[in-house]
């Protein structure tokens, strides 16, 4: 028992990191149409802007700079080089190939290609005692983050302007164009907000993981794509039930397995999702 | 002119869909644009709306609009009812109607006298609407804001008889209001509406004036439209 709740905790762990790069990658899709290879570099900027500063000026502001480094990274890339190739989907594709791979050495020359141990408030790194089962502290603050972000999200989508022209431009971004909106102004926004919840989400896997590497944002991102289509594109509640399935799978399935099945077991799933629900569990037309 | 359109072309995909169309739009009244499917009628609007790529010359309110944003245009007063609604399935009636809303006093007093049963409906999805009262959103959403031209695309089209008259109606009343580029294959709301009208043929301006002398003209509805008029009167 005690190992299924140490397992169920640590995947939902997981999922919420997940869940934090997917939900923005969702939004960024569903909107713009913009498949974001560079998503990973958000969540890796935000991760060692935090790291810098987090010795002397401790955690909470760290973390605080970090997304905000992440939200403007987000936004100058959808308004430096996204912007100029909205309708050129090859050459958008191969410019967020080349920056994502252009970020990650630009950060080993800066940072080294070496992990970083990533300081950790004590209370992170203490334990709870849940039915028999010694909890890491840390899911729980992963876990607790993902839900408010879901929340804040659904909150700003359903009683905000901006959220309704997001909503909008999910189902059909010319129509909201002609109705007078710019709907550009969304696209910088949801590329920030998709920075900042994928440099939270850098901070957090820091933490989860005790150490940050140029080359984590690439790697968490190829499972957030696999939560992201699974949850249908667009969709932040979709890809919140994605990230826990995703999550809980991999987890049990890496425990009871044998190595490496936890990551096939979730290729399978996504095949088995496209199969039986090509668009994914919510489907382009419900973003909310 | 509210409208004037000269030596429009567009191309999509390879193929050359519009080839030099040349019409005008008055101040007053419904301009209708006519002819077979797939002639470049819809092309033409969204031409005018800068939705596609074109070239040529397109004046809106005595302004050049090829090159601007749709946005932009729209925001002059270029009012757009869609072919196919296309209203915001997940959204509900009255989000859809707040999301159109960009001046501080929207207009929907007349956006409610015309359709009162949006007012009933405003906390239901739009995607769950009949295809007559998603038109009722895709006109409304328009009405709620002052426009200097609207463009409606075939706003009957896949209605009830009913609601075809009805839809035709609330054109009427609007047409008094605004002036209106009316794509419509129903001849008999061409009748009712239309003061000029316009036929493209392969992408060119086959036959422009008076929308009654065309309708009135037998031989030329039948070898411009493909029809007779006597079907356009039921």
């Amino acid at each position: 028992m005690s190992t299924v709740v140490l397992l169920a905790l640590t995947g939902l762990g997981l999922a919420a990191l997940y869940f934090l790069i997917a939900s923005g990658l969702s939004l960024v899709f569903g909107l713009a149409g913009v498949l974001n290879f560079a998503h990973g570099l958000f969540l890796s900027v935000g991760a060692y802007a935090a790291w810098t500063v987090s010795e002397s000026w401790g955690a909470i502001p760290a973390i605080l700079l970090g997304v905000a480094v992440a939200a403007t990274t987000g936004a100058l890339v959808e308004l430096v080089l996204i912007r100029p190739l909205y309708t050129r989907h090859t050459e958008q594709v191969l410019v967020t190939v080349g920056l994502s791979l252009a970020g990650v050495a630009l950060l080993q020359s800066v940072w080294g290609a070496d992990a970083r141990v990533f300081p950790r408030p004590a209370w992170a790194s203490s334990v709870v005692n849940i039915a028999g089962a010694q909890v890491p502290a840390d899911r729980f603050l992963l876990i607790g983050a993902a839900v408010l972000v879901l929340l804040g999200l659904l909150a700003f989508l359903r009683f905000t302007r901006y959220g309704l022209v997001i909503r909008a431009g999910v189902e059909n971004r010319d129509m909201v164009s002609a109705l007078g909106i710019d709907v550009r102004n969304a696209f910088t926004l949801v590329f920030a907000i998709g920075g900042a919840l994928a440099g939270l989400a850098g901070i957090l896997a820091g933490m989860y993981f005790s150490s940050i590497s140029p080359g984590q944002g690439a790697s968490l991102l190829i499972f957030a794509f696999i939560v992201v289509v699974i949850g249908g594109l667009g969709s932040v509640t979709g890809a919140f039930a994605a990230a826990v399935a995703v999550g809980l799978l991999q987890q049990f399935v890496n425990y009871y397995g044998t190595a490496g099945a936890g990551d096939v077991s979730v290729v399978a799933l996504l095949a088995a999702v496209l199969l039986l629900r090509p668009a994914g569990l919510a489907g382009k037309a419900a973003p909310a | 002119m509210i409208l004037k359109i000269n030596n429009l072309s567009v191309r999509l995909g390879g193929s050359h869909i519009l080839q030099g169309v040349a019409f005008d739009v008055a101040e007053t009244g419904v301009t209708a644009l006519l002819g077979r499917n797939g002639v470049g009628k819809t092309t033409t609007l969204r031409a005018v709306l800068g939705e596609v790529p074109a070239t040529g010359e397109v004046l809106f309110d005595g302004r050049p609009a090829l090159g601007r944003a749709t946005h932009r245009l729209v925001r002059d007063g270029l009012g757009y009812v869609p072919e196919d609604r296309c209203v915001f399935a997940g959204l509900t009636v009255a989000e859809n109607l707040r999301l159109a809303v960009r001046v501080p006093s929207p207009d929907f007093d007349l956006v409610f006298d015309l359709f009162p049963e949006l007012r009933k409906r405003a906390g239901q999805r739009a995607g769950t609407l009949s295809g007559g009262q998603q038109q009722m959103v895709a006109i409304a959403r328009v009405l709620l804001n002052p426009n200097r031209l609207l463009l409606v695309d075939e706003p009957t089209k896949g209605l009830a008889p009913a609601v075809v008259t009805a839809v035709a109606a609330v054109l009427e009343r609007i047409a008094a209001r605004v002036p209106i580029l009316l794509v419509e294959q129903n001849l008999a709301v061409v009748r009712r509406l239309a003061t000029d009208a316009v036929v493209l043929e392969a992408g060119r301006t086959a036959w422009r004036g008076r929308a009654a002398d065309l309708l009135s003209d037998a031989d030329a509805t039948r070898s411009l439209l493909g029809v007779g008029t006597t079907a356009g009167r039921h």
